[in-house]
């Protein structure tokens, strides 16, 4: 088995609004230097594979084609024996 | 005209725009998404709601529902296909619009009556309808933030692909409800074939609503399929 932890956020160019209210409430409770926050999606998805290279372009796809839109967001996975 | 009102699960206004169609005369049909025929229709709505509870992101999940593929197909063909609310976010998602609808920038719902300005009136969704008109329609929404970047952006002013702002009474874009770029509200695609709006001109078309605004964007349809434009 494998397993595809897998990071989408939004470009740095797309403003984050619930990154910029969790910085606010930081800020609130006194963590001063709080300079940004940004929020982002993890996603785990297991494969039954042991084929690593495969099941990386498999994951690639799936990541281009659902899990991130690429106008605003951005993604990078890695995979690991599960 | 014919109509067909596509029902995702998690829609909720798709009998609003079903009762509007068929409130104004025409032969309005409700689709389901696993259905694959369109019944030939001359418009094809995709209405507001939570389709897939809104999972992943909003209308991510719906744009590989089976008779997302016709809708995609008869926009290529040059049908008119009109996305509002959550339809506006299947629409982007879907790539027959560009751009993206991201979470309102005060992070809140908002359902509250709203005004828009008409931009253009080149497009069958508007055609007749004097550009600076201001119209009260009502959004609901939480992801209404339209997004696009610099090239895109360039891309719809050149194109003259916006249709509607967010504006004041007056007119004046005093009033951004959601944070949306340049008040955006509305846009078509190159071909002006396909609108995706955030606010609801079904909730705007009835005797028993306060706004009856919503209704010159049907007759601007109706005006496009009698010959008008």
């Amino acid at each position: 088995m494998l397993k595809a932890k897998i990071f989408v956020q939004l470009k740095p160019s797309v403003l984050d609004p619930q990154g910029k209210a969790v910085s606010n409430s930081l800020h609130n409770l006194g963590f001063s230097s709080v300079f940004e926050t940004r929020i982002s999606k993890y996603i785990e998805i297991s494969f039954d594979s042991e084929d690593k290279a495969r099941t990386a372009q498999e994951t690639e796809k799936i990541c281009k084609s659902l899990l991130a839109n690429p106008n605003t967001e951005s993604y990078h996975f890695e995979l690991e024996e599960c | 005209m014919r109509v067909s009102i596509i029902t995702f699960p998690g829609s909720n206004c798709d009998h609003d725009a079903y009762e509007v169609f068929a409130s104004r005369g025409h032969q309005a049909s409700m689709i389901w998404h696993k259905d694959h025929d369109l019944m030939s229709p001359d418009l094809v709505i995709l209405p507001g709601g939570f389709s897939y509870g809104d999972y992943l992101r909003c209308g991510a999940l719906a744009r590989f529902s089976p008779i997302v593929k016709e809708v995609i197909d008869f926009a290529h063909k040059g049908g008119l296909v009109m996305g509002i609310c959550n339809g506006f976010q299947i629409l982007t998602e879907s790539g027959l619009l560009p751009g993206a609808l991201l979470m309102n920038s005060h992070l809140k719902f908002i359902c509250k009556h709203q005004h828009i300005r008409v931009e253009t009136a080149n497009s069958p969704f508007s055609n007749g309808i004097e550009p600076g008109t201001v119209l009260d329609i009502p959004i609901a929404h939480k992801e209404g933030n339209f997004f696009i970047d610099d090239n895109g952006l360039k891309a719809l002013k050149d194109n003259d692909q916006i249709l509607f702002r967010y504006c004041d009474t007056e007119g004046d874009f005093t009033a951004n409800p959601n944070g949306s770029l340049e008040n955006i509200a509305g846009i078509v695609n190159i071909k002006r074939n396909v609108l995706g709006m955030m606010p609801h001109p079904e909730r705007a078309a009835t005797d028993s609503v306060s706004s009856k605004d919503g209704r010159k964007i049907f007759e601007a349809i109706e005006r496009y399929f009698d010959g008008g434009n």
